[in-house]
C-alpha cells in the first residue's frame, strides 16, 4: 500500500484538465435559473442520482465521474446519498411505468430551489426503449427537466460539460445569453 | 452417469421440432411434461431457462431449456416444450426453485400460471402498465398502488408482531448510484433475519420490443438488455439469430468479439472489485481499480470506437475490426495492466481490516448453488465451475488455452478472488486472441430466413441464455435474453441471512446482480 502512495505522490495527480462548458448546454440552462437561487448555492451542487429506468449505461459512465481522472469533487459537485440533501436530481432512462411514482416522491423530497439534469439518449426521448408498453415517457414528461446530456451513454467528458454549464450557472456566471 | 438415464435418452420418444439450432427442441404432452418434472427431482439437469410462447393463432406454450451436467460439452442441452392452450402449466418451482421467479413472469407478461406454484405473487407486474399480460392476451388493466405488495411475514418465538423484529426498507431509490429495486429487511438487533427482494421496476418491455423488428435493429436493443453486459448479450443475440438463420459469421468475427468480451470482463471485474473495498470503507484501491477500467475503456474506445463497445456487435459478425494501432494499444494495455492488477490485490491480501469484512461474510451454499443453477463468480466462488466458454462452449474459445477457477468457500472473498483470478486469465486471453487473431471478411449476410436458435454466453456474471424465433421475412418473432442475475438474485437472499445490516452492501456488490438484465 505504502509503495502505491508513494508512486501517487510522485507522480503527481491523474487528474485531466477539466473541459470547457459546451455551448449546447448552456444555451439550454439560459433563462432557466433564478438570481436567488445562484447566490445561495454558490460553486458547490449536490447531486442525487436517479435511475428511472436505465440499462446502467449511464449509470457507469456517472460512476467514471468519479474516477481520479475526471474527480468530480474538485468541482465542488458531489454525490449524495438522499434527495433531501441534493440540488440536483440526475436522472437517467426512460422513466418506466414501474418507476413513475418513486421519481415524483424523489422529486418531491428535494428541497427548493432544484435543477434535473436528464441524462442519455433514453431520458431524453426513450432511446431504443420508445413506444414500449411498460415505458411512461421522457424525463420531462414526469418532471421539469433544466437540462438534457445526450448520448448512449454520454461519455464522462460530455456529462462533465454539462454539469459545468450548470454549475456556471448556479455560481451567477452565466455565459452571455 | 449411464446413458440411460441421460437428457436425451429421457426425451427420445417426443417428436422433435425442425429447424431449432444447435441443440433440439422437442414438444411432449401434459403427461411427458409431468414425467419429466418428476424426473427433476434426481436427475442432475440443471435449468438454463423458461420462457412463454404464442403461435399466431393465439395458443400458448411454455419453452423449458435444461442442461444435463453429467453429459460431455454440447450434448447435454435440449429445449422442451409443452403446449397450453389452457394457458396452465404443472409448476417446476419445486423441482428447481430457480424457476419460480421466471413462473411468476410468464404470468405477468403472458398470463400463462404455473399450476401448484407456491408463489402466486405478480412479479414485474407492479399494477402499473396500462395493459395485463403484454404478450399474451393483453387486456386494459387497472392500476393499483405501486406500493401494493405482500411481503412474506417474519415470526419469532412472540409472533408475527413481535417486539423483537423490525423492517427495514430500501429502495427503489437507493443511495448509492445504483439501479432501483426493493430490499426488505426483517431485522432482530443488527442480525438480519429474512432479506426478500421487489424487482422489477426497470421493466422496459424488451421482449415485446423485439418482435417484429429486423436483427439488426433488435441488436440494439440487446446490447441494453444489461449496459454492464452490453458486449455478452450481443453475442448472445448475435450467436442465436446466427443458428436460427442457419449461418454462421467469419472466423475473424469470432475472435474480434472475444476480445470485446473480455475487455468488458476485465473492466467490470476490477470496478466491482474496487467498489467491494470502498464498502469496506478502503478507497485507495477503488480508486486504483477505477484507472485500470478507465484505462481499459478508453483503449475500447480507441479500438472499437465506443467506451462500452455498444452496437459493435450485429447478426452475422461485428461493425469494428482492428487495425494495427488498435492491436498496439491493446498489448501496451495488457502489458501495464496485468502487474499493476497483481500489485494492488496483493495490497488487498495484506490488509487484515478488510479481509475481516469479507472473509466468512454473505456465504452461499454450494447445495443452493447447484440448486438454482447458478452460474459466474456466484457459482464458482461456491463449487460450481459452470463457464459457457468451456460447456458448451463457442468459438473461438475451443482454440483459446484459459482457466476457470472455482474455490468452495462461497464469501464475499472468494467472489473478489474469483474475479479477479478470471480478471488474470482474462489479459492471457486477449494476449492469445492478439497473437492468433485471423485475417479475413468481419460480417456474413444474414440470409431472410425463418427458423429457431439458442445460444449460451459467458458474460463476466454468468451464463446469458438467449433464445430467438425469425419469421420467414427474417423478422424476429420471438426473443428470450435469460439474464445469469435470474438465478444469482434468489441466492443474496440467502447469502445475508443471519450477516449484520452493515455487510448488506458488501454481499450485494460482490453479486452486482443486474437489475435491468434482470427486469426486461
Amino acid at each position: 500500500m505504502w509503495r502505491v502512495l508513494s508512486e501517487n505522490l510522485l507522480r503527481g495527480p491523474r487528474t485531466m484538465k477539466g473541459p470547457g462548458v459546451g455551448n449546447a448546454a448552456a444555451t439550454e440552462l439560459a433563462g432557466k435559473l433564478d438570481a436567488l437561487a445562484r447566490k445561495r448555492l454558490g460553486r458547490s451542487l449536490s447531486i442525487r442520482e436517479v435511475d428511472a429506468g436505465s440499462c446502467n449505461g449511464c449509470e457507469l459512465e456517472i460512476h467514471a465521474l468519479n474516477n481520479p481522472f475526471y474527480d468530480l469533487e474538485r468541482f465542488g459537485l458531489r454525490f449524495v446519498a438522499s434527495p433531501r440533501h441534493a440540488d440536483v436530481l440526475l436522472v437517467t432512462g426512460p422513466v418506466t411505468h414501474n418507476m413513475v411514482e418513486a421519481l415524483k416522491r424523489t422529486y418531491n423530497a428535494t428541497p427548493d430551489p432544484k435543477w434535473v439534469v436528464a441524462v442519455g439518449d433514453c431520458a431524453a426521448n426513450c432511446g431504443v426503449f420508445a413506444a414500449s408498453y411498460a415505458c411512461a415517457g421522457a424525463v420531462a414528461d414526469i418532471i421539469p427537466v433544466d437540462l438534457h446530456i445526450k448520448g448512449c451513454p454520454p461519455t464522462p467528458v460530455q456529462l462533465l460539460e454539462g454539469l459545468l454549464a450548470l454549475l456556471q450557472a448556479a455560481a451567477g456566471r452565466m455565459p452571455a445569453r | 452417469m449411464d446413458a440411460e438415464n441421460s437428457l436425451h435418452e429421457f426425451l427420445k420418444g417426443a417428436s422433435a421440432v425442425a429447424d431449432h439450432r444447435p441443440w433440439p427442441r422437442v414438444v411432449v404432452d401434459a403427461a411427458g411434461w409431468r414425467a419429466l418434472v418428476d424426473r427433476l427431482a434426481t436427475a442432475d439437469w440443471s435449468l438454463l431457462g423458461l420462457w412463454g410462447d404464442r403461435s399466431d393463432a393465439g395458443s400458448a406454450s411454455v419453452h423449458l431449456a435444461l442442461r444435463d451436467e453429467s453429459a460431455d460439452a454440447a450434448d447435454g442441452i435440449a429445449v422442451v416444450t409443452l403446449l397450453c392452450p389452457q394457458g396452465r402449466f404443472p409448476s417446476l418451482a419445486a423441482a428447481r426453485p430457480g424457476a419460480q421467479r421466471l413462473e411468476r413472469m410468464l404470468a405477468d407478461l403472458f398470463g400463462i400460471v404455473a399450476d401448484g406454484a407456491g408463489d402466486v405473487r405478480p412479479w414485474l407486474d407492479h399494477g402499473q402498465w396500462p395493459v395485463h399480460r403484454p404478450l399474451g392476451e393483453s387486456v386494459g388493466a387497472e392500476r393499483r398502488a405501486a406500493t401494493d405488495y405482500a411481503f412474506l411475514p417474519v415470526e419469532d418465538a412472540e409472533g408475527s408482531d413481535s417486539a423483537r423484529i423490525h423492517q427495514i426498507p430500501v429502495g427503489p431509490v437507493h443511495a448509492g448510484v445504483i439501479e432501483p429495486g426493493h430490499f426488505r429487511f426483517h431485522v432482530n438487533g443488527e442480525l438480519v433475519v429474512r432479506l426478500e427482494q421487489r424487482l422489477g421496476y426497470v421493466h422496459k418491455g424488451i421482449e415485446k420490443l423485439m418482435v417484429g423488428k429486423a436483427p439488426a435493429e433488435a441488436a440494439r436493443i440487446a446490447a441494453r438488455i444489461s449496459g454492464d453486459s452490453a458486449v455478452a448479450h450481443g453475442v448472445a443475440f448475435a450467436r442465436a439469430v446466427e443458428a436460427a438463420a442457419g449461418i454462421d459469421a467469419p472466423a475473424r468475427a469470432h475472435w474480434l468479439r472475444a476480445i470485446m468480451a473480455e475487455l468488458e470482463r476485465i473492466a467490470n471485474h476490477v470496478f466491482d472489485i474496487g467498489a467491494i473495498c470502498n464498502d469496506a470503507t478502503f478507497p485507495l484501491l477503488l480508486a486504483e481499480l477505477t484507472v485500470l477500467r478507465e484505462k481499459t475503456l478508453r483503449v475500447a474506445a480507441d479500438c472499437f470506437g465506443h467506451r462500452l463497445m455498444m452496437d459493435r456487435i450485429v447478426p452475422g459478425g461485428v461493425t469494428a475490426d482492428l487495425d494495427a494501432a488498435g492491436i498496439a494499444g491493446l498489448r501496451a494495455l495488457i502489458a501495464e495492466l496485468g502487474p499493476r492488477f497483481k500489485h494492488l490485490m496483493r495490497v488487498y491480501d495484506d490488509k487484515p481490516s478488510l479481509l475481516d469484512r469479507t472473509v466468512g461474510t454473505g456465504i452461499t451454499r454450494a447445495a443452493l448453488v447447484h440448486r438454482f443453477g447458478a452460474g459466474g463468480y456466484v457459482g464458482r466462488a461456491a463449487g460450481r465451475g459452470q463457464d459457457a466458454r468451456r460447456n458448451p462452449s463457442y468459438p473461438p474459445y475451443g482454440d483459446l488455452d484459459f482457466a476457470v477457477p472455482v474455490m468452495a468457500e462461497g464469501d464475499v472473498n472468494a467472489r473478489l478472488w474469483i474475479r479477479a483470478k478470471e480478471v488474470e486469465a482474462s489479459l492471457d486471453l486477449l494476449r492469445q486472441l492478439l497473437d492468433g487473431l485471423p485475417a479475413g471478411p468481419i460480417v456474413s449476410e444474414l440470409p431472410m430466413r425463418s427458423g429457431e436458435g439458442m445460444a449460451l454466453v459467458e458474460a463476466f456474471r454468468g451464463e446469458v441464455l438467449t433464445w430467438v424465433r425469425l419469421g420467414a421475412d427474417g423478422r424476429i418473432e420471438r426473443c428470450h435474453p435469460r439474464d445469469p442475475s435470474w438465478f444469482q438474485w434468489p441466492l443474496l437472499e440467502a447469502a445475508i441471512d443471519g450477516n449484520i445490516v452493515a455487510d448488506f452492501p458488501l454481499c450485494n456488490k460482490s453479486f452486482n446482480c443486474s437489475y435491468s438484465g434482470h427486469d426486461l
